[in-house]
């Protein structure tokens, strides 16, 4: 029996307008065309380098930006009207990557953690509502009297907690993490990881981990989704795809990733890519990465692979995957 | 052997210690007292001395020109030596400060006993205390609600704008602009002029006709005109706040378009509208006082601050008591108000607070 999908994305667009000129309107593809599952209690993460969409990906699962097509299946019951968006609000959340924009300066810590709790009327009367306040605070290892303080009055590991609580306060099931610990110490962003992964136990949570820094996705994720210019390139277990990556782009990122040995280090080759990513407002024709690919072919110019299962889980979109190994 | 005895000194058994109190364990949990980032702005605007006495100020000028009207002697209007059927005293005339004229002398000789006219009198006989405390009523009141409906319109137009956007904002916009666009002093005394007579009419006989159809028509002016710069305002903070991603957090916890505007937006530019509305007061009133210098403000014999300056502009070399005195209890007004709306600002912006 297959496992159940909490979430499944399928064919999902995000398209900004830009307009250029009087008459014409350009869209910018931020994300083109994503399906993917995230099963129940895994951690999904989510990389890509600056710019390709992964954040825009994460908002628009949420809901946050409508979706310009496709749509998000949440327990087997498309997410589309009002009703149903608002219902979904409490079952999936977020914790945003600044720690600092990210909290209301006017507004006591207590009163943060408990705004999805206010705007939803979740809780019955002020005593409840404080109690799960400071549940929440106790939970993310705050200390409950600094409930009245201002987000300001904390440091960046504080507030991220605070982030988190938020996040929790609804009881959600699904949790997108942009980037939750990039604008973090790398001493604070162990805590803040481990806390996650606690969380994920105690709490049966399904995460989306977005994130840029690979050795955090690899320590967290149970499987990764690599993306290139709003398009998912490879979908693989997290060992997998770092250990024996398919996609070209996906072998030139992880060779990019530092390795502590040195002795280790020097017998790697980084693969350098050329060249820039390129603007997403202008995407290459056929497949996004063939001007920066060195196994680019005719065909890579001409049409635009398609996510396909080469083996069981490993989901990869290159045309020429298979004879480059 | 030294360290062994320090140890036995030291050592404690489990019979040394005795379990907390109730009350002992409610001290160490003790919270700070939770309270509101108003209760908290309250404290801070407290503790600023400059402020509070600004505050101080304006409290009691308001209640001196609400309250000294009802039992002063003498009425802003009567001009005294003016019997019916009598010839007027002309001694009651332009008296200089706490002197008496001829009638009165004579009622003091006689041991009566008369209330002194602590400014004097005006060239109708008038006294000039209770003209000036009449006037600073006046001006306070059209200052606060000239004010008030600036502020109500240009907060409710300029975030509706800013935090729609697009389309909607691009119509507010262009008519901000026209509105902008039209010059202020010739749309002021146009405006005062025509609905002078326009509201005159249907005003009698209602509960508006004792305030003035002057008056009245100065507040629609107000609302037509000045609430173009407060929407501008407000619209530009909110353009920039409503990026911010504490916005798109509460939108991820399902806030609606209403609730970010009042939870998020609007106490996150408060400081600014504090201090725009702070200053649009003295701007009001310094409106009210050109237009009354002009013969369009409040409907004589009833005095404003601005129309008691312009009309001692006629005996400025004789009198000048009669510009500075009115001139000085505007400045102060201004200056308070400026104070007192610095304070609420550092008050209420705890970002500069640190």
């Amino acid at each position: 029996m297959r496992e159940q999908a909490l979430l499944q994305i399928r064919n999902l667009k995000q398209y900004f307008p830009i307009s250029s000129g009087f008459f014409s309107t350009q869209y910018l593809k931020a994300v083109d065309d994503i399906s993917f599952d995230i099963k129940e209690g895994e951690t999904l993460g989510l990389v890509g380098e600056s710019g390709c969409g992964k954040t825009t990906a994460g908002r628009t699962i949420l809901q946050l930006y409508k979706p310009t097509a496709g749509e998000v299946i949440y327990r087997g019951t498309p997410v589309r009207t009002r009703q149903e968006i608002a219902a979904f609000r409490q079952k999936a959340t977020m914790v945003f990557q600044d720690p600092y924009s990210s909290l209301d300066p006017r507004m006591t810590v207590a009163d943060i953690i408990g705004e999805p709790l206010d705007v939803q009327n979740s809780t019955e009367n002020k005593i409840a509502r404080r109690e799960r306040i400071l549940e929440l605070m106790d939970r993310v290892g705050l200390n409950s009297e600094h409930a009245a303080r201002y987000a300001h009055e904390f440091s960046g590991g504080q507030r991220q907690r605070v982030g988190i609580a938020r996040a929790l306060a609804t009881k959600p099931d699904f949790i997108v993490c942009d980037e939750p610990v990039s604008a973090l110490d790398v001493s604070i962003q162990a805590q803040i990881v481990n806390m996650f992964e606690e969380l994920q136990e105690q709490m049966k949570l399904t995460y989306l981990f977005i994130a840029h820094d690979l050795l955090v996705v690899r320590h967290i994720s149970d499987r990764i989704a690599v993306m290139y210019l709003g398009r998912l390139v490879e979908l693989a277990e997290a060992n997998e795809i770092c250990d024996r990556p398919l996609h070209p782009y996906t072998k030139a990122l992880m060779s990019a990733v530092p390795v502590p040995d040195p002795k280790e280090a020097r017998k790697n080759k980084r693969i350098a890519l050329n060249g820039e990513i390129p603007s997403p407002l202008h995407a290459p024709k056929g497949c996004p990465f063939h001007t920066r690919c060195p196994y680019a072919a005719a065909a890579c110019k001409e049409s635009m692979p398609q996510l396909e299962e080469i083996e069981t889980g490993r989901f990869v979109a290159c045309h020429r995957v298979r004879e480059i190994h | 052997m030294e360290a062994t005895q320090e140890t036995e000194k030291t050592a404690l058994s489990a019979a040394d210690f005795e379990p907390a109190g109730q009350e002992e364990k409610a001290y160490m949990v003790k919270m700070r007292p939770q309270t509101t980032a108003f209760q908290d702005g309250m404290r801070r605007l407290r503790k600023n001395k400059v402020a509070m006495v600004s505050f101080i100020i304006i409290v009691l000028i308001t209640i001196a020109a609400l309250v000294i009207p009802i039992f002063w002697p003498y009425q802003y209007e009567s001009m005294l030596g003016m019997t019916p059927g009598k010839p007027v005293d002309p001694s009651f005339q332009n008296l200089s400060p706490f002197s008496y004229s001829t009638t009165e002398q004579a009622r003091i000789a006689a041991g009566e006993k008369v209330f002194p006219h602590i400014f004097g009198t005006d060239a109708s006989g008038r006294d000039y205390f209770i003209r000036v405390v009449y006037g600073t009523r006046i001006s306070l009141a059209v200052g606060f609600f000239a004010s008030l409906i600036v502020l109500v319109i240009g907060l409710l137009v300029g975030s509706v704008s800013g935090y729609v956007g697009g389309k909607v904002d691009l119509m507010i916009m262009r008519i901000v602009d026209i509105i902008y666009s039209l010059p202020d002093m010739l749309m002021v005394i146009l405006l005062a002029t025509v609905l002078k007579t326009a509201i005159g009419d249907s005003l009698e006989g209602t509960v508006l006709a004792r305030i003035g159809s002057n008056i009245i028509s100065l507040f629609i002016v107000f609302a037509l005109l000045y609430w173009v710069s407060m929407a501008r305002l407000v619209r530009g903070q909110i353009l920039s706040l409503r990026e911010q991603e504490y916005v798109l957090a509460a939108k991820a916890a399902g806030a609606r378009g209403g609730w970010v505007i009042r939870r998020h937006l609007i106490p996150n530019c408060v400081s600014v509208i504090v201090i725009s509305t702070a200053l649009q007061i003295p701007n009001a009133i310094f409106t009210e006082s050109y237009l009354s210098f002009l013969g369009l403000g409040v409907n004589a014999p009833m005095p404003s601050l601005g129309s008691l300056a312009s009309d001692a502009l006629n005996g400025i070399n004789s009198y000048p008591y009669r510009l500075v005195i009115p001139a000085l209890v505007i400045s102060l007004i201004v200056l308070s108000l400026n104070l007192f709306g610095d304070g609420l600002r550092d008050a209420f912006d705890p970002k500069l607070n640190g």
